[in-house]
């Protein structure tokens, strides 16, 4: 892909990789975008919860939604389609999801070097003033020297 | 002692065994439902069989008569290499066990345990409020 002919479309990327893999299995949806960010939506399901009593959303759907919107939040922040690969990510859980809720994550690229990309984030069920979640980490260029 | 797998952990078809060590292993068969970008397990399928790993050792630790709350404060995964498509196995390490934090790494492996594909920290919370 060139770059002068980059339009990325994270609804129709999301709407793709949904059809298959692990994002069909927890149900990645897109939510909304803009310069540097993405939101992706992870509705509410029994099959991903952590205990039947509680109803509880397992953590691990909610830290590959925010890997998702970090990972595409980078596309939208350097405009380029590079290979890229999560070196880290910290996710730090606020309070549990309320059963029922759909969870949202916001990813956001705030930095790139030649061969890193910074990234940070939040999920809420919700209300966005009152985050569940929040992330930071890094991914690195794979096809950089 | 018999794990009892989370709906989550159904979902993502773990399944356990014990190693020679008498230590908690568990597997992530390769399937569509942990698949990445092509030819790669999902970063976030590993960061679940790690969290997973890591809270069915310290129950396991606790034991039958200690049950608190087990309360997620975070996790750092970090990525070591790609996992390809094949069973992911991954096992935890308590570094410390106190009154109310348990510090905790997992580390997961596809053919040798000595060459990660992933590690991570992970800090839980043990509630005895309403035990």
């Amino acid at each position: 892909m060139s770059d002068e002919q980059f339009e990325f479309d994270p609804a129709r990327l999301i709407r793709t990789m949904a059809k298959n893999g692990h994002n069909l299995l927890i149900g990645t949806q897109y939510h909304a975008h803009g310069d540097g960010w993405c939101e992706l939506a992870l509705p509410y399901s029994e099959a991903l919860v952590t205990d039947t009593a509680s109803g509880i959303l397992a953590s691990g759907p909610i830290f590959t939604l925010m890997d998702m919107a970090t990972n595409l939040s980078i596309w939208l922040k350097t405009g380029t389609f590079q290979p890229q690969a999560t070196l880290d990510l910290r996710i730090d859980y606020l309070r549990p999801a309320k059963p029922g809720q759909t969870v949202i994550g916001h990813g956001e690229c705030y930095h790139v070097t030649r061969s890193i990309a910074f990234i940070r984030g939040h999920a809420h069920d919700g209300d966005p003033d009152k985050p569940i979640a929040h992330v930071a980490g890094t991914y690195f260029f794979t096809a950089s020297s | 002692m018999t794990t009892i797998f989370s709906p989550y952990a159904q979902s993502m078809g773990f399944t356990s065994e014990r190693d020679g060590d008498g230590r908690l292993v568990i597997s992530m068969p390769f399937g569509d439902g942990v698949r990445g970008r092509p030819g790669f397990v999902h970063g976030g399928a590993l960061a679940g069989l790690l969290e997973t790993v890591a809270y069915l050792t310290l129950a396991d630790a606790l034991g039958e008569d200690d049950k608190p709350l087990l309360k997620p404060v975070n996790m750092t995964a970090t990525y070591m290499r790609g996992a390809v498509e094949s069973t992911t196995q991954a096992r935890a390490t308590i570094e410390r066990l106190g009154k109310r934090i348990a510090n905790i790494e997992a580390v997961a492996w596809q053919e040798d345990p000595d060459e990660p594909v992933a590690i991570a920290q992970i800090n839980v919370m043990l509630d005895r409020s309403g035990r």
